[in-house]
């Protein structure tokens, strides 16, 4: 079922449409929330007035933008209000996404990167990388994490993610290859086996 | 045709994070096309990176804790009675 029509069950009353959109929204609500608040605590607390907003009806869905898109921009624009975090220093040089030293002087790959076809043919493989990647998403540094989880993860513009977490496009984009960048390289210790 | 200046594979791979989000500038994009057509070592880094964002996609977000779970079912239900009882009250 779509997220708007689960909205409009919600709306009436159908605690398991709430239960669905929940599951669903409510760790990526808190992590949004997280970049602008200081602690997990006051950013679950952000997380769950937005769900109490839009129960109330203080927020209302019309369709211009998608129901996420709009859930999410609630959630940001709380904890914007309700955050005492400092203004973040955003790097805005673009590091290599690969290792200097798997280049030679000359610039050429020493040894190219692992095909990961195989890997993704093989269901079991399958399975571990899928656990292998959701760690590497966990672990990367936190505006890395939020930039792909909202790229990536849930589908969003970069231009979306931008205007969410108060970056500028240019380095939205750098943030979001040095995450891609990251997980790809745990994804190439598993395809080499090297666990 | 003017003369596209050959990049090398450090290079290339520096442009292909702007490459896969479709804001390379002709210039840059043509430099890294003619690079990917000869190499096959950054061709397979951009097949890892696509590979990379589709498994990222298929991961989903973080699952809630149980416990979480019922506390905001817990305000929905509390929600709902508070609105009927204003409702039986009118």
């Amino acid at each position: 079922m779509d997220d708007e029509e689960l909205l409009r069950r919600f709306l009436g009353g159908d605690r398991d449409a709430f239960r669905t959109l929940v599951q669903r929204y409510q760790t990526v609500l808190i992590q949004i929330a997280r970049y602008y608040v200081n602690s997990t605590a006051t950013a679950e607390d952000v997380a769950q007035d937005t769900w109490i907003a839009v129960l109330k009806g203080a927020e209302r869905f019309e369709g211009r933008a998608s129901f996420k898109t709009w859930l999410f921009r609630i959630v940001a624009n709380r904890a914007r209000s309700t955050g005492t975090r400092e203004k973040r220093q955003i790097p805005v040089d673009p590091t290599d996404p690969v290792a200097g030293d798997r280049f030679n002087v000359e610039g050429m790959w020493k040894e190219a990167p692992t095909s990961f076809a195989d890997l993704l043919a093989d269901a079991q493989a399958n399975a571990e990388l899928a656990h292998a990647v959701r760690r590497a998403i966990a672990d990367l540094p936190e505006l890395q994490r939020s930039v792909v989880t909202l790229r990536d993860v849930e589908g969003l513009s970069t231009s979306e993610v931008a205007s969410l977490l108060d970056l500028s496009e240019a380095n939205a984009r750098v943030v979001l290859h040095r995450g891609r960048a990251h997980i790809r390289e745990t994804v190439e210790r598993v395809a080499k086996g090297d666990r | 045709m003017a003369l596209v200046k050959d990049i090398n594979c450090r290079a290339a791979v520096r442009l292909i994070g702007d490459y896969l989000e479709g804001r390379l500038s002709r210039r840059d994009r043509r430099r890294l096309e003619r690079h990917l057509a000869s190499c096959d070592a950054c061709s397979a880094y951009l097949e890892q990176m696509r590979a990379t964002i589709a498994l990222t996609g298929q991961v989903g977000p973080e699952d809630l804790s149980e416990q979480a779970l019922e506390d905001l079912m817990d305000v929905f239900d509390r929600f709902r009675r508070e609105g009927d009882a204003g409702e039986e009250g009118a």
